[in-house]
């Protein structure tokens, strides 16, 4: 098979299947946003924007991603670092840690309601321990900053083992003569981990972000769990227009909205973290 | 030429107490909300709704003989393991070449493709399962196991090409290249040589397309009528479900992902430390 | 043969392989009804067991809507019958529902003329119905406001009464359903605006109007904050979070079920233009699409005799929409729930508001219009004069878009309800 050809023959399968299953729909549903039954208009999109909740579920959305996001990119290529040097026990731990993977987010709704709602978890340990003698209704409508903690902390706590997992793969292919030479040298710890590690990671940094990022941008089951109707989200008013108003023209606006973000932030994180040409590694 | 300065003994140890701390404190940070599920999962109904509640379990199976006696959960829990098994195998089937492809060569439309690819994730499942559901009900792949397997596998594919692909740029040419001066064909070479390597990659690809697969609710209820999966079956009911309910299906519904983890987990470290070169 | 043909002929030859057997004439009946896992079990096992093959399949509105329009677009599909809201199918365009006419009625001439959505034949038949009713733990009837009859309260006589609770228990006890599956546009639309303004759309923004509001204001200022998670109140009734609680029927029962001696329900208050109230009517349909209609009508005539309602009422709460004789052994919700409901009916100033008619696909906005008044006003604080004036429009809009004409309690109009 003539190198120049087989690349393209590698992805073939991919971009078929694609096509078929994920552009074809997509084309269908785009269409429905240019258009309110009278040919081409951007009236969706004027309709969308304009409404009320419009800009106060976009700044949910960007707040609660970067609430979120970089602290789990933290906590990843810690756990990750923490991981990779263990001896003993590093299948048991690194078991426990990637278990919220298996977790549906609406599953994860449910458990953190439990621990949060007046008479939930946290309002049980807290009376126990005889911090409060009456259980905190923590989840009201009074307390914005806690309702975004609570989902902050649900995210957190659901989604870093996406991070995580695409890390250790990652991580397991630095040689670990890198890592004796720089000893031998005289690198710090920390040193050895943005001199070496950061670099090598780079390929799977910048693809555990993007899909982190994608993932944060469409943001719906949790929220609707613990903020129920005061934390309005692009995704959650996507649905609201496609299942409730039966106006699928405006969730396609909405939806293409949400990719539009997705593109321009996936197109900054590849800038960033960009492998510069010619090196192999 | 200093030598390098070893750290006094006692701050070796600060140094792994705190490791060792932060260790567990973040296995608790894990467990403990799951824990808090399976408590209320072996609470009573009138447990579940009490307060305080308690933080040791009743062990009271009510909850859970429910959904034994559930009628169907046999069949779509058989389903629903099939759709995710025929998901992974079909996503690392068809991402893993391409993530090979996009680590080793450099063709016009590389960088588009690659942005293309993490983008079908960034448009939502429900809006595209209309037109989905017409196709399928077209062609007869409505209500089908192999049907739902491939809506899946167009969620899980992205997941798959660009973890390989990560992980093959991991791996120089240089040991391919050895392999075929050895007198390896670029196949040989490549299921001999970089396949071993790649193992860890193959392994979180598989993991994420069992969850997606078996946490994907919308398409499957949707696609699968008489085969439904047990996500479709059951997750729709539960946020209407008596709460005692809910945190028990919402156990049914989380212990064969964690189950199959489980099970591989030790591959997403194969060839750890023997990857040296 | 194109590629396209061929793969997708392959495709289903590899599909049917893979495929478990399906089960012929057997009818699916595609429902949002009776979702709670132990309803839909009792559905199967006891309501639906002398039906003869049928696949009770209760789901999310979203893949309900999206299924059902796939198979209408496809122009094949295997639901039977459909088993939804009268919202729901108002929004559906009536020709893609087969005429039911023939196949029976309720006993009430209002759901019967509703069920035409505006066609001169049934378009779905009138299956269970339910409605909004009051419930409290006896814990907080000790805090009654003097002199007031907890069967006729007025929304004074409530709102002083929740306030008595909390100041007793430091807490606010009253529990609203206003989370994200709540009802709550069914309460503003067929309880606070007929109470207070008599009317829906004619009196949306009335000064009457601003005076109920203004109660609503009263009223949450005594409402659990949490409200706006919560979408079932038998929840928050057995924790405790909340002793006095507003909520449809089914949404209570587990609440009586499991504590009968706790609990008490009663009719929802009264305003100064009578005590308003709003029925649930759930209804079945049959798809134009539906591969067996003779197997679909004959379980939409099983779901109307009156031993398939009498289990159904045991089953989801939801009360029978033809005359029956109730027996004396039905479990405690649906005994405290219907002595509720015939005393709100009865009362001597009830004054009923009919679910809307005439909607059509608009129906979700019409609903979402005053879920935002309320978050406007209530959650956000807003003038109401304001809210109510920029509201106004885009009600009108939405009635001259849809055509929809006037509806208890507002009076008849020609043409599309005026928003005065």
């Amino acid at each position: 098979m003539s190198a120049r050809y087989l690349p393209y023959v590698l992805i073939l399968p991919v971009t078929l299947f694609l096509c078929l299953f994920f552009l074809y729909p997509f084309v269908l549903v785009a269409q429905q946003a240019f258009s309110t039954g009278n040919g081409f208009t951007l009236d969706n999109f004027r309709n969308v924007m304009s409404h009320w909740k419009f800009p106060i579920s976009l700044k949910n959305t960007l707040y609660l991603a970067a609430a979120v996001v970089p602290f789990q990119l933290a906590l990843a290529l810690l756990m990750a670092t923490m991981v990779s040097k263990m001896k003993r026990g590093r299948d048991l731990v690194l078991y426990i840690w990637t278990i919220p993977l298996g977790i549906s987010d609406l599953a994860a709704g449910i458990i953190w309601l439990a621990i949060f709602e007046q008479s939930g978890f946290l309002n049980s340990m807290m009376s126990g321990l005889g911090l409060i003698d009456k259980p905190l209704n923590l989840l009201t409508y009074q307390n914005p900053g806690l309702v975004f903690l609570a989902i902050a902390l649900a995210e957190i706590w659901r989604a870093t083992a996406i991070m995580l997992v695409i890390l250790v793969a990652g991580i397991g292919l630095i040689p670990k003569e890198y890592y004796e030479a720089a000893e031998v040298f005289g690198a710090s710890p920390w040193k050895r981990f943005t001199r070496i590690t950061l670099p090598l990671l780079r390929p799977s940094l910048s693809t555990a972000l993007i899909l982190r990022v994608i993932l944060a941008f469409e943001v719906f089951a949790v929220v609707q769990a613990l903020g129920g109707t005061l934390f309005p989200v692009l995704m959650g008013e996507t649905y609201n227009y496609q299942f409730e108003l039966l106006n699928g023209g405006a969730a396609a606006a909405i939806a293409l909205i949400i990719l539009g973000i997705s593109i321009a932030f996936t197109l900054l994180i590849l800038r960033a973290l960009r492998v510069p040409k010619g090196a192999t590694i | 030429m200093t030598t390098a300065a070893t750290n006094p003994p006692d701050a070796r140890r600060a140094g792994r107490f705190v490791y060792a701390t932060a260790v567990i404190l973040l296995c608790a940070w894990v467990i403990v909300p799951l824990y808090f599920l399976l408590i209320n999962t072996l609470s009573s109904p009138e447990a579940v709704n009490s307060f305080p509640k308690s933080f040791v379990p009743e062990f009271d199976l009510e909850s859970l003989t429910f959904f034994a006696n559930f009628a169907g959960m046999l069949n779509a829990l058989k389903n629903s393991i099939l759709v995710a098994g025929l998901t992974m195998v079909m996503s690392i089937a068809i991402g893993a070449p391409a993530g090979y492809a996009l680590s080793r060569f450099d063709f016009p439309g590389k960088s588009t493709f690659r942005l293309l690819i993490l983008l079908t994730r960034a448009f939502p499942l429900p809006l595209l399962a209309l037109p989905l559901a017409v196709m399928f009900i077209r062609t007869g792949l409505d209500d089908t196991i192999f049907g739902l397997a491939l809506v899946h596998t167009t969620l899980a594919v992205p997941f798959a090409v660009l973890i390989t692909f990560s992980l093959f740029s991991g791996i120089p040419i240089e040991l391919e290249e050895a392999a075929w001066t050895l007198g390896c064909t670029r196949l040989t070479a490549f299921t001999k040589v970089v396949l071993p390597l790649i193992l860890p990659g193959i392994t979180a690809s598989a993991i994420f397309a069992f969850v997606i697969s078996w946490n994907e609710v919308f398409a499957a209820a949707v696609l699968t009528i008489e085969n439904r999966t047990l996500t479709a079956f059951l997750l729709q009911n539960l946020d209407t479900s008596p709460l005692h309910l809910k945190f028990a299906g919402g156990f049914i519904l989380v212990v064969p992902a964690l189950i199959f983890i489980f099970a591989v987990r030790k591959y997403l470290f194969a060839m750890w430390g023997i990857a040296n070169r | 043969m194109s590629l396209f043909t061929k793969l997708s002929g392959a495709a289903s030859g590899v599909a049917l392989l893979l495929s478990a057997s399906v089960a012929q004439a057997e009818v699916l009946f595609w429902s949002t009804q009776a979702k709670p896992v132990e309803e839909a079990q009792a559905m199967r096992d006891n309501v639906l067991a002398g039906a003869g093959d049928v696949d009770y399949q209760p789901n999310d509105g979203g893949p309900w809507l999206t299924r059902l329009n796939a198979e209408l677009q496809a122009g094949t599909g295997t639901i039977g019958v459909l088993g939804a809201l009268h919202g729901d199918f108002s929004a559906m365009d009536p020709a893609d529902l087969v005429d039911l006419d023939g196949l029976g009625m309720s006993a009430s001439g209002t759901f019967n003329s509703l069920a035409k959505l505006g066609t001169d034949s049934m378009q779905y038949i009138p299956w269970m119905q339910a409605s909004y009713i009051m419930a409290a733990n006896k814990q907080a009837l000790p805090y009654l406001p003097e002199g007031a009859d907890i069967d006729a309260l007025t929304y004074d006589q409530l709102i002083a009464w929740a306030g008595n609770v909390m100041e007793a228990t430091g807490e606010a006890k009253f529990g609203f359903p206003a989370g994200p599956k709540g009802l709550k546009h069914r309460f503003f639309q067929g309880y606070l605006y007929p109470s207070f303004t008599d009317g829906v759309v004619r009196t949306f923004a009335s000064d009457d109007a601003v005076t109920a509001w203004e109660k609503m204001r009263e009223l949450w200022a005594v409402t659990n904050p949490a409200s706006t998670n919560f979408s079932f109140l038998q929840e928050q009734l057995l924790n405790g979070d909340a002793w006095i609680v507003f909520d449809h029927t089914s949404r209570l029962a587990q609440a009586f079920n499991e504590r009968p001696d706790d609990f008490v329900a009663f009719p929802a208050p009264a305003g100064p233009t009578g005590r308003g109230f709003m029925p649930v009517l759930a209804g079945v349909a049959i798809p134009r699409t539906a591969p067996d209609m003779d197997a679909a009508k004959a379980l939409v005539q099983y779901m109307l005799k009156p031993e398939t309602q009498i289990a159904t009422l045991r089953t989801t709460n939801f009360f029978p929409v033809v005359d029956v004789e109730l027996p004396d052994d039905l479990p405690p919700a649906v005994k405290a729930a219907g002595d509720a409901v015939a005393k709100m009916s009865g009362s001597a100033d009830a004054n009923p508001g009919l679910l809307p008619a005439g909607l059509g696909d608009k129906g979700g906005e019409f609903s979402q219009l005053y879920t935002e008044t309320f978050e406007r006003i209530v959650l956000g604080g807003q003038d109401i004069r304001m809210v109510l004036d920029e509201h106004k429009p885009r009600l009108q809009a939405i009635m001259d878009a849809s055509g929809a004409p006037c509806w208890a309690p507002d009076a008849a109009s020609d043409g599309p309800c005026p928003v005065e």
